[in-house]
């Protein structure tokens, strides 16, 4: 595989390595992320559409895009993407998703490029993207700015870098790690290191110092009594996305 | 890259079209257009041969189209041709009443002009409804209709196929039952149903009338069962006449002159003289259930999902309903790039579709309960209920906008917004 340097942190990877089978179970470990992916599908899907001026109405809307899915798990963001027309490549570090993911597309009738790689390995090999989508991905990693620039030089200039984490105060430490891990076991104990967490102003920080314009931000917002996620312009205080713009 | 889970053979998906859709009715026909709206593709399979379907001939059937149904049909195209032959329900009046004795005096009113969206709702004849349904959906490239095919077995298990009692088989990607309360696709699907009788059945007909209607629906409640006469162009009504199984049998046994006899000491003589126009037609009255909505890659709409007591006409509203969820719910999904029949979209619909629906089939049935009956203490407290509502502005708006459809989450499609 590949030797080339990642900021991967390895006890993460086994983690997610550990849950990669039941990637495409609705009822399964993985349903919060299906319930969260409408949200985020809503979300990535306007910002491409707004930066390419593509019609969501149209056929094939994103066809011509090059768009790479970080942390692809088995697949959940790169499948409707290539659905939308795009030419898709999935990375992720956790080596048994990538099967997962592969058979999965093979099964929807998608040709998908998925790789067992990093960020900083795509980088280093030149690859370009007009689209890279880097979602739940930044809190896990150990040197995130280093991550975010390897992300930055993966987009062609006037790309579009859509990347979302979880907000860091005593809320999100009662959402994130006490209701999703321990009360609700929607994700195994130990998914997420809440000192890990970063506040919409220091990523947006970061992205700016990563060499991408942040142009966008809004929160993911769980509603218990519809049960289900939406966007919001100014709740951010937990789940959050943001879209960045590598100048032209 | 090396990669050792790699499947054998790449399977690619051929379909005849994105939806396979069982049954050429009403609803069925209504989701096929609504779904080409957002680019998806429809075979839609009747068992019917198409003259049948077109019959010209007013066989007295027809429906009270919700404003929000009519919205529906106008979003899909249907409504500028069908508008010449609708005819607006412009007030609605509920009394309680027995048999010669004449209406009692508490009755609901509810006039349009208080809601303020215009007429509570339409009617329509069914010759013309799916007439216009037909044409709609011939001149719309991505529907393909089979006529006169009857669909013999059923594949979900990946990807959505039927096939025909030819032995042809249609592949798609969602199938959808709209065939009835009967719904043979549930059935294949080992969707099991809950329901009872009413012991009661409806007598249909169509009736010429002396005097105008003045665009006013009536429901008189009878101890044997519901009355209703719904207006429809020119000097015609149509009349939905529940009454005991018993009663109804003997009634429709009767020749035509002595079942108008029966029929005219119920409401009274208002209309002036009356007389047929078109067939009788008697459905037994009962309410059935689909356990679920929805199966593996597969939905019910209509009656297939839930057959509820026509009491208060919303049984093609309650299916037009299902065809405006489904059809948003299933675009929005292609707009992400969404798989339109996995699981999560398909519940999307079923938790839109199944309190709506539970809510509907509750309060039809206790209203049925509650007025077909001759017990004095409930109709007392029945007649003082309908005119506590009839007193009280806000309760009345209530009743009329849940009667004209306006109430709940309503699907864009209903609001008369394009998907």
């Amino acid at each position: 595989m590949q030797a080339a340097p990642n900021t991967v942190d390895p006890s993460e990877v086994a983690k997610f390595e550990a849950m990669a089978a039941e990637w495409w179970d609705p009822k399964g470990k993985f349903k919060p992320l299906h319930m969260l992916n409408p949200c985020r599908l809503d979300y990535i899907t306007s910002q491409i559409a707004g930066e390419f001026d593509r019609d969501l109405s149209a056929p094939e809307p994103f066809k011509g895009l090059r768009i790479l899915d970080i942390g692809c798990g088995g697949g959940l963001l790169s499948e409707p993407m290539a659905r939308l027309g795009a030419t898709v490549v999935g990375a992720d570090a956790a080596e048994r998703n990538i099967p997962v993911a592969q058979v999965h597309a093979e099964q929807s009738g998608l040709t998908i490029d998925y790789r067992c790689t990093t960020a900083e390995a795509l980088a280093e090999a030149g690859e370009q993207f007009d689209v890279v989508i880097n979602m739940e991905v930044v809190e896990h990693v150990a040197d995130p700015l280093a991550y975010l620039t390897a992300c930055q030089q993966l987009l062609k200039p006037g790309g579009l870098h859509v990347c979302s984490t979880i907000n860091r105060n005593p809320k999100s430490y009662a959402m994130a790690i006490i209701g999703a891990e321990v009360i609700m076991r929607w994700l195994p104990k130990g998914t997420h290191e809440w000192n890990k967490f970063i506040t919409p102003d220091e990523l947006c920080e970061l992205l700016s110092q990563s060499g991408v314009n942040p142009v966008d931000r809004k929160g993911f917002v769980f509603n218990p009594i519809l049960w289900s996620w939406s966007l919001s312009d100014r709740d951010l205080s937990v789940n959050y996305v943001t879209a960045s713009v590598k100048p032209a | 890259m090396d990669n050792p889970a790699r499947a054998p053979i790449l399977k690619v998906m051929e379909i005849d079209s994105d939806l396979i859709i069982v049954g050429g009715g009403l609803n069925g026909p209504a989701l096929a257009l609504a779904a080409a709206q957002g680019g998806l593709s429809s075979t839609v399979i009747d068992a019917l041969p198409v003259g049948d379907r077109k019959a010209r001939g007013f066989d007295g059937r027809s429906y009270a189209l919700a404003l929000t149904s009519q919205r529906l049909l106008s979003a899909i195209g249907l409504w500028d041709g069908l508008a010449d032959n609708a005819q607006p329900m412009l007030e609605i009046k509920v009394t309680d009443g027995r048999a010669g004795e004449g209406p009692s005096p508490f009755f609901l009113h509810f006039d349009h002009a208080e809601i303020e969206e215009g007429p509570m709702g339409y009617l329509v004849e069914d010759r013309y409804l799916r007439r216009a349904f037909l044409d709609a959906m011939e001149a719309e490239p991505l529907i393909t209709l089979r006529h006169q095919e009857r669909v013999v077995a059923q594949d979900t298990s990946d990807g959505a196929s039927v096939t025909l009692a030819s032995g042809e088989v249609l592949k798609g990607r969602v199938l959808i039952g709209s065939d009835g309360r009967r719904s043979g696709t549930a059935e294949r699907a080992k969707i099991k149903r809950t329901g009872w009788g009413y012991g009661q059945t409806a007598l249909v007909c169509a009736i010429e009338h002396e005097k105008p209607h003045g665009g006013i629906a009536h429901q008189f409640f009878m101890p044997s069962g519901p009355l209703a006469i719904l207006p429809l162009t020119g000097n015609r009504s149509s009349i939905v006449w529940s009454e005991t199984e018993d009663n109804a049998k003997r009634i429709n046994a009767l020749e035509d002159a002595d079942y108008l006899n029966a029929l005219r000491p119920a409401f009274g003589d208002f209309l002036g003289e009356i007389k047929l126009a078109g067939t009788r037609f008697t459905y037994p009255l009962n309410l059935t259930i689909a356990n679920s909505f929805i199966g593996a890659r597969l939905a019910l709409i209509g009656d297939a999902a839930h057959g509820v007591h026509p009491i208060a006409g919303q049984g093609l509203n309650a299916g037009l309903r299902d065809v405006a969820a489904l059809a948003e719910v299933m675009i929005m999904a292609v707009r992400r790039g969404e798989d339109i029949a996995s699981p999560l979209v398909l519940e999307r619909y079923q938790q839109w579709r199944r309190f709506d629906t539970a809510t509907l089939a509750m309060a039809t049935d206790t209203f049925n309960r509650l007025f077909s009956n001759d017990i004095p203490i409930l109709r007392m407290g029945r007649d003082l209920g309908m005119g506590l509502i009839n007193s009280v502005p806000s309760l009345r708006r209530n009743f009329m906008r849940e009667a004209a459809g306006l109430t709940g989450d309503l699907p864009k499609l209903m609001t008369g917004r394009a998907l």
